[in-house]
């Protein structure tokens, strides 16, 4: 070239990668905000609500919802959705549960039975969604009703009641360390596991390439398949865990346990910061946003409004959580562009 | 390294006819022979290639001419029809995927490139290969270091841990050079990678090309501009219709032979008898759009053709569309006639008279699964009810009458767009739009990828419109073209109209000129 | 693709051939099958859902889907109850009914062409929004009592015909409109290609959102519409109607050919699908084996094997594929160009 080509000229402007960082922490930092706000408001209309007791009911509380909502967000990192898990926790609730009082099992083996029909049912979203390349919605839409009526049909009319369970197995949800409930402590362990999985590993980075772009994915030599596979397989597995945890803190459960649990899942998954379309987020975010949904759950029921609003207000929050990602998408989309201008690139 | 030495079957190979000097590197990869077509289109008949390290070697030819699906081939996504692709020592190479091209050896930088928007820059080169330390743990920190030691090498300064998203297209360039490197790829291709590119941008990446010579790596550069391939290529082959026309080292070439060979004629055909233009129909004024274009205005009368004209990347296209109504803008107007158009609406554009055939005809301009018939109609639907209702009997009559007055050439007008070759689809295309007796038509790159008997009818349909009256606004990146059709040349560089030529004025080193900003364009051949 | 097109027309033979079958089980595995009592059942069970389908149907052939039909159907449902609860008259009612139906879908819409987001994700959210706000409305009661003249609907037969159904035969109504507006009309022929081509319905002056903001309104209304159909069908408005009513909705719609991914699909593949359904849902119903809840199960069979046939040609495709080119990478030898010194 000829001319002299000039450099762009020498901005103070903060780099790209500070100002994606810094609204990516503004994104986790803002539920813990919200978490706070509800909280403090809370306690403010009524104390009792952070006392030790109701703290440790609701982080036990969390942990059922924040294990699954690990499995669902590595489903939707990939682009792709898991609406089953609601019927697997409840399939696995009473399968698992009823080996107390059928073949008297041992509190692990109960847990081992429920992470198996978790695994199965995974392995069956897997297959049609990665093999037969079904949208995944469509797939786990039907499994929800297939599995809630294999349920339905094992369950019968019966029901497991607490008198066959061991008082080992029902007293979990209270047992504590230090005053934090075992199960969230065990939880917090899952999600940290996952979340350093996710980081680390090369086939967990390959999640998040999965949903960023699908085709550069394929043309990366990326085996989409098997990924997919292997993250509906967890996602149910840890469903099934789930439903042995639905169990002993619920005790009574019948071909109804755990419905519409799927929707507060997507939900929590969402608010907690992972992209709709995938290729984002994390899965301390979306334990984090498990938690918060139990903490305004719990603090709606304090402050006495009805528990019919509970389901409004998920699915509020969903649609509240998607619109302000888009909002921050697409003003982050122009002020990196706009950044690029003044530049001179 | 004997160049000729081959351990497989005995074939022979086509005669280096054009007296290609044995030069004394050796050969890093060679195609022989490779044909390919799709269909109806012979996109490459009996091409070969010769690459050797730490040479950059032009590929160079018209739209259309086959060098995409060169690219292709040598980058595992296509697999020739007959040919063979050798390695170094002679063994044949198989792609069966862009996974074993990788393998290969073979890197291609291809014009759009394809990042992971959400990962980080070191992890969009290292994709699926990241660094692993103890216990298969992906080593972050090596990771980071290896990114950063490419860039350096590379002579650029990007931050590996940054995440990828808002990268400028340079800017995925070079991550893509770098996935390169770190591949330890023998043989890069580049296809058009100046295109979207400022100057500055420009440079840095021709210090890079030089960096990946020094290396010892073949790099294929393709490229419309030619000054482009003067100043950094020391071999051209190039490609007319789908057949090799000239390989040899550049030096002692001008650019006058290269677009003799491209082209395969001395001077470019013009169209003879003039047109006498009306009045102005299209009326373009002060169109603004932040970071995209800045105050352009223009006008485009009855009969006349009017080309914008400059490098991929100046604005053309959006333009355009803004024009259109597809894209928006921020602040001036468009009106057709005396009335003004609403922004944002090609339905207010359409009822005003304006056509619109796009620059992607398989995503923008016809749905491709749709038979040839309700593509054609798809424009005119509310004017083919009778009663309300569509009747198929009207479409089918409506789009046999239109696809006869282009002579599409087809099997039955219910098959689908697919089955029909990219010359076709283009006529059906403008048989969408010309079945609307449009006052002004924009058409963006009328030709693109399609074969040179096609290219002359579509050439004398727009000349044939423009003789009846409608205005005519060309978007085109063919020179050749360009002055072949165009009565006014508008040339656009980053957003904004440069020049303005009349077809007398008009030349392509001119055009080229004002669509660089150089002052002065090398079209002697340059030491090598 | 011609192959396509052949593809559809066997789909619609498939469907035909399998409601004959139906019918045949249906006839030969019981003697109740045809009773006026029986066939009627089944198009009081199938009617709503079935009308619901054909505004889905237009939804999901421009690519997008409404997973809060149900909930809508449910909102207007409780509106019902509590609004007559507190005496008002019923053309007041049906006005607000429709109001509400129509926002609904606006909001849905909205979300979708202005914000831009997702309308599997949109609708989720809206799926329990409007749940919620359902049983907010009407709490845990049930109104039970409304006027003869209204709930004769779910009742009474169309007079004449003694097995139709007020609600099957509504919907034949509508799906013979549906059916000409999308098939014969540019509107319809806009929806095709919108759903198979959404930038080059663009480029050729189909305004897309407004089409999309338009279909979503009008599922909001139909839905809601539905809602009061039913309440006087069932003769009482209470917590939990019509869940999962929107799985059954989707099956009907995916059984009866239209592709998920938009552009693809017929009317009269809809209308044969919930009948197939219908039909199989008497059938296994009418064995002493089944029932409600094993049905779940068949649907949600039904479902799986209706996207997962259309892929089944391309599976093979693919498999074949793969095979050729382990062959020809056994054939040649392939590897990485030697590293020259």
């Amino acid at each position: 070239m000829s001319t002299a080509a000039q450099p762009p000229p020498a901005g103070d402007l903060a780099s790209p990668r500070r100002l994606v960082e810094l609204v990516l922490r503004a994104r986790t930092f803002g539920i813990v905000v919200v978490l706070g706000v509800f909280v403090l408001i809370t306690a403010l209309i009524q104390s009792r609500f952070v006392d030790g007791g109701n703290i440790r009911f609701i982080l036990t509380q969390t942990s059922l919802y924040a294990l699954v909502a690990v499995g669902e967000a590595m489903v939707i990192l990939t682009r792709n959705v898991d609406l089953s898990v609601g019927s697997v926790v409840g399939l696995s609730a009473f399968v698992s549960a009823n080996q107390f009082g059928a073949h008297h099992f041992p509190i692990f083996a109960v847990f081992l039975v429920g992470l198996g029909v978790g695994i199965v049912c995974g392995i069956a979203n897997g297959a049609i969604t990665a093999v037969g390349r079904v949208p995944s919605l469509v797939v786990t839409l039907a499994m929800l009703y297939i599995i809630r009526g294999v349920d339905t049909i094992v369950v019968g009319s019966g029901e497991v009641v607490a008198s066959t369970e061991p008082n080992g197995f029902l007293a979990m949800p209270q047992a504590t360390l230090l005053g934090i409930p075992d199960m969230a402590l065990a939880v917090t362990v899952i999600v940290g596991i996952a979340a350093y999985y996710l980081s680390s590993f090369r086939s967990g980075r390959d999640l998040y390439a999965i949903g960023s772009d699908p085709d550069a994915a394929r043309l990366a030599g990326i085996p989409i398949a098997k990924r997919v596979f292997m993250a509906f397989v967890i996602s149910g597995a840890l469903a099934g865990l789930a439903g042995v945890v639905w169990a002993s803190q619920y005790a009574t459960i019948n071909s109804t346990a755990a419905g519409g649990l799927e929707l507060q899942e997507v939900a929590a998954v969402v608010v907690g910061g992972v992209a709709i379309f995938g290729g984002s987020g994390s899965v301390v975010g979306a334990a984090l946003g498990a938690l918060l949904l139990q903490t305004i759950t719990s603090a709606l029921n304090t402050v006495g409004v009805s528990s019919l609003w509970t389901e409004a207000i998920a699915g509020f929050l969903l649609v509240l959580a998607i619109t302000l990602d888009r909002g921050i998408q697409l003003r982050l989309s122009a002020a990196l562009r706009r950044r690029r201008v003044r530049l001179g690139a | 390294m004997p160049e000729r030495s081959n351990g497989a079957e005995e074939r022979r190979e086509a005669a280096p006819a054009d007296g290609e000097p044995a030069s004394g590197e050796p050969a890093v990869l060679r195609l022989i022979d490779a044909t390919k077509a799709f269909g109806a289109v012979h996109a490459l008949e009996g091409v070969s290639l010769e690459l050797h390290g730490g040479e950059v070697h032009a590929l160079v030819g018209e739209n259309g001419a086959g060098k995409s699906t060169l690219v292709k081939i040598l980058g595992g996504v296509h697999q020739p029809d007959s040919g063979r692709l050798l390695a170094a020592d002679g063994r044949e190479l198989v792609l069966a995927g862009p996974a074993d091209a990788r393998d290969a050896g073979i890197s291609i930088i291809f014009q759009e490139p394809t990042l992971f928007p959400d990962l980080s820059v070191a992890e969009n080169v290292f994709i699926a290969r990241q660094p692993r330390g103890a216990a298969r743990r992906i080593d972050r920190r090596s990771m980071q270091r290896q990114t950063a030691a490419l860039f350096e090498r590379l002579g650029v300064s990007l931050d590996p841990d940054r995440i990828a998203r808002g990268l400028s297209i340079a800017e995925q360039q070079l991550v893509e050079i770098a996935k390169a490197l770190s591949l330890d790829a023998r043989v890069v291709v580049m296809d058009e990678p100046t295109a979207a590119l400022s100057a500055f941008e420009v440079a840095r990446l021709f210090g890079v090309v030089k960096s990946l010579r020094e290396h010892g790596t073949a790099v294929v550069f393709i490229s419309h501009r030619l000054e482009e391939v003067f100043a950094i290529c020391q071999r051209v082959t190039v490609l007319r219709d789908g057949r090799r026309v000239l390989s040899r080292p550049i030096a002692g070439m001008s650019a006058g032979d290269l677009v003799r060979a491209m082209v395969g004629r001395d001077i470019v055909q013009r169209e003879h008898g003039r047109r006498v233009a009306g009045a102005p129909v299209l009326r373009v004024d002060g169109l603004t759009r932040a970071g995209v274009f800045q105050d352009v205005s223009f006008e485009v009368a009855s009969g006349e053709i009017v080309a914008l004209a400059g490098l991929v990347g100046a604005g053309r296209s959006e333009v355009a569309r803004a024009t259109f109504g597809i894209d928006p803008y921020d602040s001036g107007s468009v009106a057709v006639g005396d009335r003004p158009l609403d922004p944002r609406s090609p339905l207010a554009a359409m009822n005003a008279g304006v056509a619109f055939v796009p620059e992607d005809r398989r995503q923008q301009g016809l749905v491709m699964s749709m038979s040839i018939t309700d593509n054609i109609a798809l424009a005119s639907l509310r004017r083919l009810r009778r009663r309300g209702l569509l009747r198929s009997s009207v479409e089918q009559r409506f789009a046999a009458e239109w696809a006869e007055r282009l002579q599409v050439k087809y099997s039955r007008l219910s098959n689908p767009a697919t089955s029909l070759s990219g010359g076709n689809q283009q006529k059906v295309v403008l048989a969408k739009w010309l079945s609307r007796e449009p006052r002004v038509i924009i058409v963006d790159e009328p030709t693109r990828g399609i074969d040179v008997a096609t290219k002359a009818e579509v050439h004398r349909i727009l000349a044939g419109l423009a003789q009846s009256g409608v205005a005519v606004l060309v978007i085109s990146s063919e020179l050749p073209e360009v002055l072949a059709l165009a009565d006014r040349i508008l040339v656009m560089r980053e957003g904004r109209i440069q020049t303005e030529l009349t077809r007398e004025e008009a030349s392509e080193e001119r055009i080229m000129v004002a669509a660089t900003g150089q002052a002065h364009v090398p079209l002697e051949p340059s030491p090598a | 693709m011609p192959e396509r097109l052949r593809h559809l027309a066997r789909w619609e033979a498939a469907l035909a051939v399998a409601l004959a079958a139906v019918f045949v089980l249906g006839v030969t595995s019981s003697s109740e099958f045809t009773s006026s009592y029986n066939l009627f059942t089944l198009c009081t069970n199938i009617g709503d859902i079935a009308i619901i389908a054909l505004p889905m149907t237009l939804i999901v052939m421009v690519g997008e889907i409404d997973l809060s039909v149900a909930s809508t159907l449910a909102l207007s449902a409780e509106t019902l109850g509590y609004l007559w609860g507190h005496g008002w008259p019923m053309a007041a009612i049906l006005v607000v009914v429709i109001a509400i139906g129509g926002l609904a879908g606006a909001i849905n819409g909205f979300l979708v062409t202005r914000v831009g987001l997702p309308s599997l994700a949109v609708t989720i959210g809206t799926l329990s929004l409007y749940r919620g706000l359902a049983n907010v409305v009407l709490g845990p009661q049930t109104v039970s009592n409304y006027p003869t003249f209204f709930t004769n609907l779910g009742v009474e037969n169309f007079p004449g015909v003694p097995f139709l159904s007020w609600s099957v035969v509504i919907f034949f109504v509508l799906a013979i409109i549906t059916g000409v507006v999308l098939h014969k009309t540019p509107y319809g022929r806009s929806l095709k290609a919108i759903g198979l081509n959404r930038e080059a319905a663009l480029h050729a002056g189909i305004r897309v959102p407004r089409v999309k903001m338009g279909l979503f309104v009008l599922s909001g209304v139909v839905c809601a519409l539905v809602g009061m159909l039913y309440t006087f069908e069932l003769s009482s408005a209470g917590e939990g109607i019509a869940i999962g009513f929107e799985l059954k909705v989707i099956t009907i719609v995916l059984l009866g050919g239209v592709s998920i991914f938009g552009g693809v699909g017929t009317i009269a593949g809809v209308a044969l699908a919930a009948f197939v359904y219908a039909g199989l849902h008497s059938v296994l119903l009418l064995s002493s084996s089944f029932n409600d809840n094993d049905f779940q199960v068949v649907s949600g069979g039904l479902l799986i094997l209706s996207v997962l046939v259309p892929n089944l040609p391309s599976f093979a495709q693919r498999i074949r594929e793969v095979m050729r080119r382990r062959a020809a990478r056994n054939r040649a030898s392939a590897g990485a160009l030697e590293r020259s010194a």
